[in-house]
């Protein structure tokens, strides 16, 4: 989708804040959305594609001005409230009471399974490299150009190399597809390759700084070969 | 052709309070503690991983290992994730790392402009600006200038200037170079040096 978590070349965001000694916790709060990623997960309530693509469909001003961790806490939402896990009203008012009652604890309830998990999530990872007997169709050295299209669901194809000609760099086999698992569907797994790209090609000669290139992973269906002479 | 769904209401554009968040992330986790989804004890678990386990000393680590041993640093150069593997590094968010090199002719930079992908086994969780729209539009964009305005790092327009957009499940993290004037230091030494933003590639490692 064209939407405004797509911020590859958008001018005009403000200088960037860093902060000195920065905490990995900002607020308590915090942790709790951070979990929500490896809890409903290992719930079914999402897989990573689709986490992103929840938080790809918050309203943009909203999403712009939002801390990060409360895009998790969305998407999460999202996703419980869409699976009929959660009730939008039951939130909304449990909400209001934490709100007056803010010192108020939470359920107490245990669970090993989940605890163990986490160790193993963290320690092995969730890999998305899936096998296949699809044969690649580019290989490295090739020129390549992105098409053009707008998918309105989720992709990766990030709207500043759409139309781009570049050079693949490296092949990586395959992996889950974005624009399958992100929207639902299966994995469906396809070749990866990182593309370079001339900041000429991506802003143009006369807005691109000189001496540098820009790398990106794309999937294979987001390719096809490039016509005409290289610049 | 699906449409994706909108949040609609112009009131939810406006930014939460901070403790209107606290109270809805509180009433949700609630609600997913009575579903049988989550414990408080996962989010403490979780917290305390990337509070004092995985953290950017890790990534320093490997930094300092392959610039005193140059079989390591051409097997991370080669393949990250299994050289970072005999070290015990990895998991979550680097199943498919890749270490790119700075040399006196080539400076990497490494970014995500979708969203907030990023090496969580060497270098922990992302800081805040690396997931702020303000890095995440401009540096692929203006690096040069960027580095430059916004982290006081001059890259010498004779070195090529290389970003790495993390748009699919590879994770990428920067070798930098090894300051001049550090032969006699030692390995453990060297990784005191090494900061997570000389790994994201926005800072130099200094001696």
């Amino acid at each position: 989708m064209n939407g405004v978590h797509d911020l590859g070349g958008t001018d005009g965001l403000g200088p960037v804040i860093v902060e000195d000694d920065e905490p990995v916790w900002h607020a308590e709060w915090e942790k709790a959305a951070f979990a929500l990623f490896a809890t409903n997960f290992r719930a079914g309530l999402f897989n990573v594609d689709m986490f992103r693509h929840g938080i790809e469909q918050m309203h943009p001003a909203h999403y712009l001005l939002s801390p990060y961790y409360e895009h998790w806490m969305h998407t999460a939402e999202h996703y419980a409230v869409k699976a009929g896990v959660i009730d939008p009203a039951e939130l909304d008012a449990k909400t209001k009471y934490y709100l007056d009652h803010p010192d108020e604890p939470l359920p107490d309830r245990t669970d090993p399974d989940l605890l163990a998990f986490v160790d193993a999530a963290v320690r092995g990872g969730a890999p998305a490299r899936r096998e296949s007997d699809e044969a690649p169709a580019f290989q490295v050295g090739d020129r390549v150009t992105v098409t053009q299209d707008s998918p309105r669901e989720h992709t990766r194809k990030a709207r500043y190399i759409r139309g781009k000609t570049g050079v693949i760099e490296n092949a990586h086999g395959t992996f889950i597809y974005p624009d399958s698992a992100g929207n639902g569907r299966g994995d469906d797994p396809k070749h990866v390759y990182t593309v370079k790209f001339t900041n000429a090609e991506l802003w143009g000669p006369d807005n691109a700084e000189p001496n540098g290139v820009v790398y990106f992973d794309v999937w294979e269906p987001y390719l096809v070969p490039a016509t005409g002479a290289a610049t | 052709m699906t449409r994706t769904e909108i949040t609609p209401s112009p009131e939810v554009a406006a930014p939460r309070s901070e403790a209107e968040i606290a109270a809805r992330m509180k009433a949700l986790e609630a609600l997913m503690i009575d579903k049988g989804i989550m414990t408080t004890e996962a989010v403490d678990r979780l917290a305390e991983i990337y509070e004092n386990e995985v953290g950017p000393q890790l990534g320093a680590a490997v930094v300092a290992k392959a610039w005193t041993d140059p079989a390591f640093k051409q097997r991370l150069l080669a393949d990250a994730t299994e050289a970072c593997a005999t070290m015990g590094i990895g998991g979550l968010q680097g199943e498919d790392m890749v270490a790119v090199e700075n040399t006196d002719t080539v400076h990497n930079v490494v970014v995500c402009t979708l969203c907030s992908c990023y090496p969580w086994p060497v270098l922990g969780l992302p800081p805040n600006w690396y997931k702020q729209p303000a890095y995440r539009s401009r540096i692929v964009r203006e690096p040069r200038t960027m580095l430059r305005e916004e982290f006081g790092y001059d890259v010498p327009e004779s070195v090529e200037i290389r970003v790495w957009d993390s748009s699919a499940e590879l994770r990428y993290m920067v070798l930098p170079a090894r300051p001049a004037g550090t032969e006699d230091t030692s390995e453990a030494e060297l990784a005191e040096l090494v900061t997570r933003d000389a790994m994201i590639g926005v800072a130099p490692v200094r001696a």
